[in-house]
């Protein structure tokens, strides 16, 4: 079995998840082939040349960032062109782009944020979850000779060790396209850095009200905490997105993570898993927070708070 | 102008959990529903969009696959502003591509000028019947936008949000599929008495053509293993803070 990787860049830099799907390729028999789709795919190829690669192909596409047309009409001509029984893309915003339309255009098998692999005698089966992360299932693709899989990131760690890859050429003709990327928008400079610190005291929706706000802002305070928040909190305007942790918000790593009302959804674990120590408060007992936090209490989040700031 | 937003009855799993006799789902009674979060933004886009831009006849329409309970969820949608709705009988979950062509001919059917799909279904975060769906229909798309500047004709400007919460700025030709981002607009919430009016709109029920073969199939679903799992701390709020306090000072030291 052939699995293909789609290498994934910003700017010029090769992205984290590339590798992790490289550690999730390796899982599954028969070679890996990494592609890189970019204007100057020669630029990665170091970077992609990981132990575990046997080929690189790079596709030489016109614009300099991504478009999802150009990278769907990219794939399909790869996936035409190499037959991968498997092909890995990360479940990023990317992804979301143009990964189900190839799916939907070459009648793949197909499933999205997969975080394990297996091979048995009825073929490929992946797993995903359900229902809040409160529930897993496996998932096979009867009747499908080639499957993509949109693939969690964090999920697997990166590939590392230098590897003795090959490298390829495949020329694709990509008609013009009708989704054109014009600049990229920084986002602003926040009031605080929670990345840099050593605890973060960080509540969701769990909270309810903007007015329950201060209290926690002054417990925060009092416990030599930054206070960090899941992403509804920025929705609804209540704090700014400088402080939201997740894969649309920062990524951190402080010693403490303190979660309070926070229900564990993959986009907001993707920024705070490594944490040094997590615990987390919730009155759901099944929330999937609770599955990588080392210290957890099925309690009201207030009434733990109230009883914190006697002690600080 | 016409805008079609595709939405979605979400099912919320509570504090238990058992599964149906052959295992590939969740047993029905143990799941509460709702309006898919992300839905409600697009809904709220759209009207928006139609309240800046809009003359007579224009037309929000809400489409949703799924059994006769989910159009509560439509109604909802109704009673923020939406004109009618298009309920396709659909008969359990299915896997986004096989979705995705179940919809295709119904909106394709309406002719509009956008479509809207929110980033992803909160039950089961797939990310992916809007892209399908706009492949079907042979549609630019752009996949999580948390912003619209459009004159209601020709290319539109949208913002893209990538992670770490940089913005990618497209230009997007219409007639285009875009999956709606949370936190783009503020959902209005719907007085008593437009949730009155709703329950006169229209929902026309149409049966889905044959469907095209399923992208994957469930094998088994099962409650994931904690792994390591956490520590629980037991006892009162006052044990619990105590314990957090202990913790939180060793580790800071
Ligand atoms: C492309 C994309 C990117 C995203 N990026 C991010 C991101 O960067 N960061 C992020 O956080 N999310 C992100 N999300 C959103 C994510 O999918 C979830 O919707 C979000 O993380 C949910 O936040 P929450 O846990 O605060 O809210 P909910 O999921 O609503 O959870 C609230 C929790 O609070 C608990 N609770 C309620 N009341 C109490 C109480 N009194 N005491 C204790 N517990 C209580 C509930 O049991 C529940 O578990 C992204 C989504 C997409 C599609
Ligand atoms: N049953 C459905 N009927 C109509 N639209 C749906 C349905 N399921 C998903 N969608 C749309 O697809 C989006 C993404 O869902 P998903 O691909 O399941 O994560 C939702 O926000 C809806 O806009």
């Amino acid at each position: 079995m052939t699995t293909l990787v789609v290498a994934e860049h910003l700017q010029g830099r090769l992205r984290e998840i590339t590798l992790e799907l490289v550690s999730a390729a390796k899982e599954l028999d028969g070679p890996v082939a990494v592609a890189v789709i970019a204007r100057d795919p020669a630029s990665l190829t170091e970077m992609v040349n990981v132990e575990g690669v046997d080929e690189i192909v790079n596709v030489r596409v016109e614009p300099e960032e991504f478009e999802s047309d150009v990278y769907q009409q990219a794939l399909a001509a790869l996936i035409a062109d190499r037959q991968p029984e498997v092909t890995l893309l990360g479940f990023t915003i990317n992804s979301m782009g143009y990964g189900p339309a190839v799916a939907v255009r070459e009648g793949l098998g197909f499933a999205s944020d997969v975080y394990g692999l297996a091979q048995d005698e009825n073929g490929l089966v992946a797993t995903r979850s359900f229902y809040g992360a409160k529930v897993s299932a496996e998932i096979e693709f009867p009747g499908k000779r080639q499957v993509l899989l949109l693939v969690r990131p964090t999920a697997w760690p990166p590939a590392q060790g230098s590897g003795s890859a090959s490298v390829s050429e495949l020329a694709v003709e990509t008609a013009g396209s009708r989704a054109r990327h014009l600049d990229f928008e920084q986002v602003a400079a926040s009031d605080v850095d929670i990345t840099t610190a050593d605890f973060l005291l960080s509540i969701g929706r769990g909270v309810g009200e903007k007015e329950n706000l201060p209290q926690l802002e002054e417990l925060a305070g009092k416990m030599n905490a930054i206070l960090s928040v899941s992403r509804p909190l920025v929705d609804a305007g209540w704090m700014p997105n400088g402080r939201q942790v997740g894969q649309s918000g920062k990524t951190v790593k402080p010693k403490v993570y303190l979660a309070l009302g926070i229900s564990g959804a993959v986009q907001h674990l993707a920024g705070m898993k490594t944490s040094g120590t997590i615990i987390a408060v919730n009155t759901d007992p099944e929330a999937a927070i609770f599955n990588v936090a080392h210290y957890g209490s099925v309690a009201d989040l207030f009434d733990v708070a109230e009883e914190l700031d006697k002690l600080f | 102008m016409k805008i079609v937003v595709c939405v979605k009855q979400v099912a919320a799993l509570g504090d238990e959990v058992e599964f149906t006799p052959d295992e590939r789902d969740v047993d029905p009674d143990y799941l509460d529903y709702a309006l898919n979060e992300w839905d409600a933004y697009a809904t709220e886009e759209a009207l928006r969009l139609r309240e800046r831009l809009g003359s007579d006849g224009d037309e929000v329409v809400v489409v949703s696959a799924g059994p006769e309970q989910v159009e509560e969820a439509m109604r909802r949608c109704l009673a923020m502003g939406a004109d009618r709705g298009v309920r396709l009988t659909l008969d359990g979950p299915t896997d986004p591509i096989a979705l995705a062509r179940a919809l295709a001919p119904t909106v394709e059917r309406e002719s509009p000028d956008l479509v809207f799909a929110g980033v992803q279904s909160s039950d089961s975060v797939q990310a992916a019947t809007g892209t399908a769906l706009a492949d079907l229909l042979g549609l630019p798309r752009v996949a999580v936008v948390t912003k619209i500047e459009w004159d209601g004709s020709g290319p539109a400007r949208v913002n893209r949000e990538l992670e770490g919460g940089l913005v990618d700025v497209v230009e997007v030709d219409t007639p285009a599929l875009l999956t709606i981002q949370t936190g783009i607009n503020e959902p209005r919430y719907a007085t008593l008495r437009a949730i009155k009016q709703a329950e006169q709109k229209e929902i026309e029920v149409i049966e889905p053509e044959a469907g095209g073969e399923p992208a994957y199939r469930i094998r088994r679903m099962f409650v994931p293993s904690r792994g390591e799992g956490a520590e629980m701390l037991d006892g009162s709020p006052a044990a619990v803070a105590q314990r957090i306090a202990e913790i939180v000072r060793e580790r800071l030291q």
